[in-house]
């Protein structure tokens, strides 16, 4: 059952992060950034992590990409990329050359060290939290049964506030709200004008999109679509009035 | 029968791997700099299932303490890197990371 679980889990998150490199639209690639994370909960499930596994579904599935998704709506940055430009000649190449290495030389060394990969448990281990150390299986009463969800956060709340991890969960603390106040700055409107940008653009990723070209020219300030929009409207109502004047 | 294996730490470990180097080779290939911060989350995922694995392996709770404090960077991380994203956004509409190369605004 577990080895059920596991590749029904693998497949749903590896597929999932297919789409995330291979979707070309980012809304689609964060969808499918929600799969992978559900897939690796089901794992920490399968592990045991009952509580990491509740705080991977809510604050990554729950914030995180609908903090994406929020970005992309605002930005409307929701046009699909076309995968086939170039922008860097041959980086794609080494890329999946460099992917390619990377996985033989893991499987390499997998193979190498099978069944050696892990090794002794450290000290701390050996203890409950109780004890100060951060053994799983802390409550001597059910030590020969699985952990318990109740008991993994009991465990858990017990060791982030052990003299080990208080102060990294301080640490921790002071990073959020360096986190809140960086956000705030950076998204601030300047005040004043800026100084206009330099006009040698690199062509851009994007699609030229032929039907949105007036929502995006408003948008990048550029007028003149508008105005080509406009000088074709002005030839159409002419012709019909020629047609008009034609019968 | 492949259901009745038993599926060790060296099982997660690969799949870990493989979201990884997914993970890693998006992040070369891609120029959305949104879809590079997902790249991102993804390798940050694999990083928190070996934690877990390995922490199950040595039973230990060091690892989900670390998948914890991980989360927590990725969070943070992901909040300002989305903010510099509108903050460049919103004077180049169009942008690439290739064009925020050259620092101006």
């Amino acid at each position: 059952m577990e080895a059920f679980t596991f590749f029904l889990a693998a497949i749903i998150s590896l597929a999932g992060a297919c789409g995330v490199v291979f979707l070309k639209n980012p809304v689609h690639a964060a969808l499918s950034l929600v799969a992978t994370l559900f897939g690796v909960a089901i794992h920490f499930i399968n592990l045991e992590a009952y509580f990491v596994a509740a705080v991977q579904v809510i604050v990554y599935a729950g914030a995180i990409v609908i903090l994406f998704l929020f970005v992309i709506m605002l930005l409307g940055v929701d046009r699909a990329e076309s995968i086939k430009t170039d922008p860097i000649i041959g980086q794609r190449q080494i890329a999946i050359l460099a992917v390619g290495g990377i996985l033989a030389l893991g499987a390499l060394i997998g193979v190498a060290f099978s069944g050696d990969v892990t090794g002794v448990p450290p000290e701390n281990a050996q203890k409950s939290t109780y004890e100060g150390g951060t053994a799983i299986n802390s409550d001597h009463v059910h030590a020969d049964d699985d952990v318990r969800p109740d008991q993994n956060i009991k465990d858990i709340g017990r060791a982030l506030f052990s003299t080990r991890y208080v102060f990294a969960l301080e640490i921790t603390a002071l990073l959020l709200t360096i986190g809140v106040v960086g956000a705030v700055v950076l998204t601030r409107r300047p005040k004043g004008e800026l100084d206009p940008l330099p006009d040698d653009d690199p062509p851009s990723i994007y699609r030229d999109n032929e039907n949105s070209s007036d929502l995006e020219s408003t948008l990048s300030g550029d007028t003149d679509a508008l105005d080509d929009a406009k000088a074709d409207e002005s030839e159409k109502e002419a012709s019909k009035e020629t047609g008009v004047g034609g019968e | 029968m492949i259901l009745g294996l038993s599926i060790g730490t060296e099982y997660y470990l690969a799949l870990s791997a493989l979201l990884f180097t997914i993970g890693a080779g998006g992040l070369l290939v891609r120029r959305n700099p949104l879809v590079m911060f997902m790249c991102i989350e993804l390798m940050l995922n694999a990083a928190n299932l070996a934690f877990i694995s390995f922490g199950k392996e040595m039973g230990d709770l060091g690892g989900q303490l670390s998948v914890l404090f991980v989360l927590v960077v990725a969070a943070a991380e992901v909040v300002i890197g989305l903010a510099i994203v509108v903050a460049v956004m919103r004077r180049r509409p169009k942008a690439s990371v290739d064009e925020v190369s050259v620092l101006r605004g």
